[in-house]
């Protein structure tokens, strides 16, 4: 407890020291408020059902992060630790694999939740975006969304071989994923087939599961599902998997 | 003497490649043990084993009194570790790195005395990504006596640093043992065996070529003694053949190699005299351990 409770201060030093991942984690959902909030402004309209702009956005911009950090964030600094030989020095210690990844979970959800926080305190402060109807449900399914991305993340670690492929596959699959999971843009304005395509995807069960709950529309039962079966199956696998080295 | 380390007939393939073939030893507590051989003959895979970081394919080991493999968690508890290719975090500082190690303990040692003991005091506040290869060096022994380790495993200490920090870690691997602690070093480098280990495996193919004392290991070879020097102008040092405990002479380059047994620095001295010679390079060549691995092997250790 002791290890884990070290290991987590330490790791949440080395984040604030790691300047890329804290800019994607708490500066630059941010970024994308102030931009696309100076371009559309907040104006209630019709074709979104009476919400504005910023409104139907913010909480896709959350989807937007639980991505960025489980697919990319978190597979990169783990692949790293295995390619420096920082898994290895670890290993030689008495460590269990758990307290090194419980370790960075632990950091993941809560600089997530910080970012989370930060968008949705700056988008109410100045856009006056409405807060959601159930914050706790919202919680819920923030946790839910996080922990079955960093599950499909650390999967995507154990297959590759290189902190530079993972780079690059961690974007091949996530970029796609956020632009067509409404992530990025209301998918109402998709056509239907591509609509269609999106629901297959898992970012786009976050953004819907997310945005139901936000606007009081309840529980999507079929997202629930499909993220946690994404999180039974990435868990299982990912720690099958995992190599020291 | 108590043995704190025994390995029987272990073996370890990786596929169809045998890195480790039925290797026997025994580590007695105190002593530098030496596990010497070149890049690939098996060294690593099985100090690994040791630690409980491998499981071998067969074979027993006890490591005080315990079981690598199914008691690897209580073993690391109780032995220090260095291991080749390892790092920690780029920016993590050297106090941070140390105090986080220290809790992974259950009988963690002052860390500040050891950041003290090794060098790094005034390095404390200093990222790892900032230390020179020697004091990474430090700081990775630092990290493996964190525990107050009864036994340390040092694989391939030196590699990488210059020659003045190479010496200076070797006095440091003589301190850990003063401290009472039992030491087992892995290198390629014969002369760091030499000078160290109170007791060497020489490992070639995954197989032990010779064990014992390294004096033991180069009288062995039983190479005789050599005196090398370069003669002045007008001398014929077939004159020296007639002089006691002279085998033979010959000549390489510019100098002379006499070859025999017994005092034989003596008698060429005195023989030189004799001819109001006092050629200021005169000396006795030892045979070393890079000269019992080519006897043993046909082959360079660095090949």
């Amino acid at each position: 407890m002791r290890a884990l409770f070290k290991m987590t201060w330490v790791e949440f030093k080395l984040f604030l020291r790691e300047p890329i991942g804290a800019f994607f984690t708490l500066i630059f959902p941010l970024m994308l408020l102030f931009i696309f909030g100076s371009i559309f402004g907040n104006e209630p309209s019709e074709l979104m059902g009476g919400l504005g702009s910023v409104d139907v956005s913010t909480p896709a911009y959350i989807a937007m992060i639980i991505g960025t950090v489980g697919l990319m964030s978190g597979p990169i600094s783990l692949v790293v630790y295995r390619e420096q030989g920082i898994l290895r020095r670890f290993r030689a210690a008495p460590l269990r694999p758990v307290t090194i990844i419980g370790a960075q979970v632990i950091i993941y959800f809560l600089m997530t939740l910080l970012g989370v926080v930060l968008l949705v305190v700056a988008a109410h402060l100045v856009y006056h975006v409405r807060l959601p109807e159930a914050p706790l449900a919202v919680f819920a399914a923030f946790c839910l969304s996080l922990a079955s991305f960093l599950a499909a993340g650390f999967v995507l670690a154990s297959l590759m071989p290189t902190a530079r492929t993972t780079q690059v596959v961690a974007m091949a699959i996530f970029y796609p994923m956020l632009f067509l999971s409404g992530a990025a843009g209301p998918r109402q304005i998709m056509p239907e087939t591509v609509q269609k395509v999106s629901e297959f995807l898992p970012l786009t069960h976050v953004n819907i599961l997310i945005g139901d709950l936000w606007f009081g529309e309840g529980w999507s039962l079929v997202s629930v599902a499909v993220l946690v079966g994404m999180l039974v199956i990435g868990g299982t696998v990912a720690s099958r998997t995992f190599r020291w080295e | 003497m108590e043995t704190v380390c025994q390995i029987e007939h272990l073996c370890k393939a990786y596929g169809s490649t045998i890195a480790v073939n039925d290797i026997s030893l025994d580590v007695q507590r105190g002593e530098i043990f030496g596990i010497v051989g070149p890049n690939g003959a098996g060294k690593t895979t099985m100090v690994e084993c040791v630690m409980g970081l491998r499981r071998p394919d067969t074979g027993t080991m006890r490591v005080l009194g315990l079981d690598p493999h199914r008691q690897g968690y209580e073993l690391r508890q109780r032995i220090g570790i260095q291991l080749q290719q390892a790092a920690i975090p780029d920016r993590i500082k050297v106090w941070e790195a140390i105090d986080l190690f220290a809790a992974f303990y259950q009988h963690p040692a002052d860390w500040n005395k050891l950041l003290e003991q090794w060098g790094l005091a005034d390095k404390r506040k200093a990222s790892f990504a900032s230390l020179s290869g020697g004091q990474r060096q430090r700081l990775f022994i630092a990290l493996a006596l964190i525990n107050n380790p009864e036994l340390v495993i040092l694989d391939e200490l030196t590699t990488g640093l210059d020659p003045q920090a190479r010496r200076a870690t070797w006095d440091l691997v003589r301190a850990i043992r003063e401290r009472g602690t039992t030491v087992v070093l892995v290198t390629h480098f014969m002369d760091e065996a030499e000078r160290l280990c109170d007791r060497v495996a020489i490992i070639d193919q995954g197989q032990i070529v010779a064990l014992d004392t390294p004096h033991q290991l180069v009288g062995k070879l039983a190479m005789g003694t050599r005196v090398r020097f370069t003669p002045g102008n007008g001398f014929d040092p077939v004159s020296l053949k007639d002089t006691q405990g002279v085998t033979s002479v010959s000549r390489e380059g510019s100098e002379v190699i006499v070859s025999g047994s017994g005092p034989l620095m003596a008698h060429v001295a005195a023989a030189l005299a004799d001819h109001n010679l006092a050629p200021s390079d005169l000396r006795t060549e030892q045979a070393t351990l890079e000269d019992v691995f080519l006897a043993l092997t046909g082959r360079q250790i660095r090949d």
